[in-house]
């Protein structure tokens, strides 16, 4: 197979040595498998194709137990695992193919992160539409999960963004997928189970400089947080409030709020560096986090301590200071093996909408998260703009609030199961792409769609070939 | 398939009269379990304890399975397998038998070595195979404090406990890395049908409180579980007593 044919104006065509591809072998291993979660693991044969063709050939032969893509395990659940069958790992096809950088479009293989489109876009004056807080997703997970970022009130979710596609479907055939056809809309949120996703052409974001410039603000309450955001966030691009979970009484749902936008040229001081060489991409690593944590390290007393520093060391009110794009968008992403930091034991992501007339229903899931006290230092609310046409997209427009929990906190499992129950009685949906632990008997209230998209799955792959934990244990 | 917490969706108890693998399957059931396969001879009692968990709202079904009649094994297990994935297998059959009368009978004494450790090493292969097929699932054993160290009082239940814990801990080492996780459990003194009658050890449990530690050992994907905990310490302590010390203790 070629590379598939381009069809916008080609500008800067990338050739292969200014794109050298990742090094690695392709091949089979079999070994255990889990989410960025960290739970639940399962065995799966793990391949890695190098080509379109050994990833169709990977399809054809993947056997009764089926077959799933993975990106870079950034799902926290199970979405990217499938026991006792394959599991593809498409970060082999990693190619920048084109960029067009006067109509500001890229595409590229689905196996590319955003972290590498933005090394490659930066210094063109362009940004990838949409990040999540970690840069190290692949652009096929992207669309798999539908991901949304702190721009979701202005600019929707990723696939929003995305022109076409190339999808590999069942019967080995690779199709060209555009916006707005039911295939699209499927695979869209799909979780993987459509297909294996080849390549994508996405829209860009233009650009000035590689800086932010962030507004940070407090809030004292939840009521307090709620009506900041409700009266300004349509100024901002980003805005995203951490909350901290842990406090209680008067202070529950206390917050930071951290909005922005791209820093104009123009805002950044004269003869700095960061004015001389605008568009350089700047992150920072830390050490990694070691793989041998003692499984009670973020317990009520250590998250509740740096809850609480963390708040403090806010700025009340500050306007206009300029950040990286790392260190706005992505700070965790500086400590690599974040997710170690829980211990063996693993932890659960958790995170659901409700609509904006569902405030009563946030306020009481809130109170509930803070007296049951649960040990979340990562969690983030956010209002959701319009929802995209993905049948199993989850953003709808509303409040949706994300937390971490450690897996060991006694009573945990049936504490989220009643969240679940709140959330499906005011009309709400938990993601997919974090779940590990859901009732499957509420997706369908949930998902409205699921009934279309079950009936594309069996007419596009009526033998199964793609399947993962996720879809055997929630029945997708 | 199991869910962050380690819960089963889909449960098959081998020995589906036993108290401890009921007391399980209903806690199992309030949390996550949907189906629930109950294997054992076809009785009343078999059909009370299907009763039971159906009313608990999960869909249950029997099998036909006799521990004393190993080449029936792969048939009634493949059944069971053939119908969907089974994320835990719980390995709860087992008798105690009579100590005093069987070592006069020995024919009895080797009822109990079979249906708790030659019924259980063919049950437990076929299922271990069966598991590593689907790259996922917890097989639970049943073991017992008594298989820890043999006591004059019951070394032949011992004994049969001992090969099966042996059993159960090298086939864990073998599937290590599959996917599949196997859980020795070694409850103490279980106050249950089985041991009515019985005068009661110290630390004497419930099939609650081992089915109770069953879940919490699921979370933690624990691959050895004492019920109460605190056996293991005293079990460790005992284990290393001189034979001629051990044989005074009054257990």
């Amino acid at each position: 197979m070629t590379d598939p044919p381009y069809k916008g104006g080609t500008v800067a065509r990338m050739s292969a040595d200014t794109v050298p591809a990742a090094e690695g072998d392709s091949g089979t291993t079999w070994g255990p498998v889990t989410g960025w979660g960290r739970t639940a693991p399962t065995a799966a044969r793990l391949i890695r194709p190098r080509t379109y063709q050994e990833a169709a050939d990977a399809v054809r032969e993947c056997g009764v137990r089926g077959g799933i893509a993975r990106g870079l395990g950034r799902a926290y659940g199970d979405a990217a695992q499938n026991a006792g069958g394959a599991v593809l790992d498409m970060t082999g096809l990693d190619r920048v193919h084109a960029i067009d950088a006067d109509g500001g479009t890229v595409l590229c293989d689905a196996g590319v992160s955003l972290h590498r489109l933005m090394e490659v876009l930066l210094p063109l004056g362009w940004f990838v539409p949409v990040t999540p807080g970690t840069r190290y997703v692949t652009v096929g997970g992207a669309i798999g999960a539908d991901i949304h970022g702190k721009n979701h009130h202005v600019s929707g979710s990723f696939a929003r963004h995305v022109l076409s596609f190339e999808l590999l479907t069942a019967d080995g055939r690779v199709r060209t997928v555009d916006r707005g056809t039911p295939l699209f809309d499927a695979t869209a949120g799909g979780m993987g189970l459509t297909g294996v996703i080849l390549t994508a052409t996405v829209r860009l974001q233009p650009v000035e400089t590689a800086l932010m410039s962030v507004d940070t603000e407090r809030a004292a309450d939840l009521d307090d947080l709620m009506a900041r955001l409700t009266a300004t966030d349509h100024r901002y691009r980003y805005s995203v409030a951490w909350i901290d979970l842990l406090a209680r009484g008067a202070r529950t749902g206390r917050a930071v709020l951290t909005r922005g936008d791209h820093a104009p040229l123009d805002a950044l001081p004269e003869r700095s560096r960061a004015r001389r060489d605008p568009l350089a991409f700047r992150t920072s690593r830390l050490p990694a986090a070691p793989d041998l944590v003692p499984d009670g390290l973020l317990s009520r007393t250590t998250v509740g301590l740096f809850n609480e520093l963390w708040y403090r060391k806010a700025p009340r009110v500050s306007r206009g200071r300029l950040q990286r794009i790392s260190t706005f968008f992505h700070p965790l992403d500086g400590v690599p093996h974040w997710n170690r930091v829980y211990g063996r034991g693993g932890f659960v992501q958790y995170q659901f909408v409700v609509g904006h007339d569902r405030a009563d229903a946030l306020r009481r899931i809130v109170r509930r998260i803070s007296e049951h006290r649960c040990p979340s230092f990562l969690a983030v609310l956010k209002r959701f703009g319009e929802a995209d046409p993905g049948w199993l997209s989850f953003p709808v427009p509303g409040w949706t609030l994300a937390l971490d929990v450690p897996a060991g906190l006694p009573g945990l499992g049936a504490f989220l199961d009643g969240l679940d129950e709140e959330v499906a009685q005011a009309g709400g949906r938990v993601y997919l792409a974090k779940d590990s632990r859901l009732r499957p008997e509420l997706l369908d209230a949930m998902y409205p769609r699921l009934t279309d998209f079950r009936a594309l799955r069996a007419e596009l792959d009526p033998r199964g070939v793609f399947v993962s934990d996720l879809a055997r244990r929630l029945h997708l | 398939m199991k869910d962050a917490f380690g819960i089963p969706q889909s449960l098959l108890v081998l020995g589906g009269t036993s108290e401890i693998g009921l007391a399980t399957a209903r806690r199992l059931v309030a949390r996550r379990t949907r189906t629930v396969w109950l294997a054992g001879r076809p009785s009343p009692a078999l059909d009370r304890s299907a009763r039971q968990l159906l009313d608990l709202g999960a869909e249950v079904r029997t099998v036909a399975f006799d521990a004393l009649d190993p080449e029936s094994h792969e048939a009634a297990l493949g059944k069971v397998f053939a119908e969907g994935d089974i994320d835990m297998v719980l390995l709860a059959f087992g008798v105690l038998g009579d100590q005093a009368h069987d070592e006069r009978e020995p024919l009895n004494a080797v009822r109990v070595a079979q249906t708790n450790y030659t019924g259980a090493v063919s049950a437990g292969l076929i299922s271990a195979r069966a598991l590593q097929a689907q790259g996922h699932g917890s097989l639970v054993v049943l073991s017992s404090v008594a298989g820890e160290r043999a006591r004059r009082a019951n070394f032949i239940y011992g004994s049969s406990k001992a090969g099966l814990d042996a059993f159960a801990q090298g086939l864990g080492d073998a599937l290590h890395g599959t996917g599949v996780h196997v859980m020795v459990v070694r409850p103490g003194f279980v106050r249950s049908r089985m041991t009515e009658g019985m005068e009661e050890a110290p630390l004497a449990t419930t099939p609650e409180a081992v089915a109770t530690a069953i879940e919490l050992g699921l979370r933690r994907r624990s691959e050895t579980v004492w019920v109460p905990g605190a056996l293991r310490v005293v079990m460790s302590a005992l284990r290393h007593l001189p034979r001629g010390v051990f044989r005074r203790l009054p257990v």
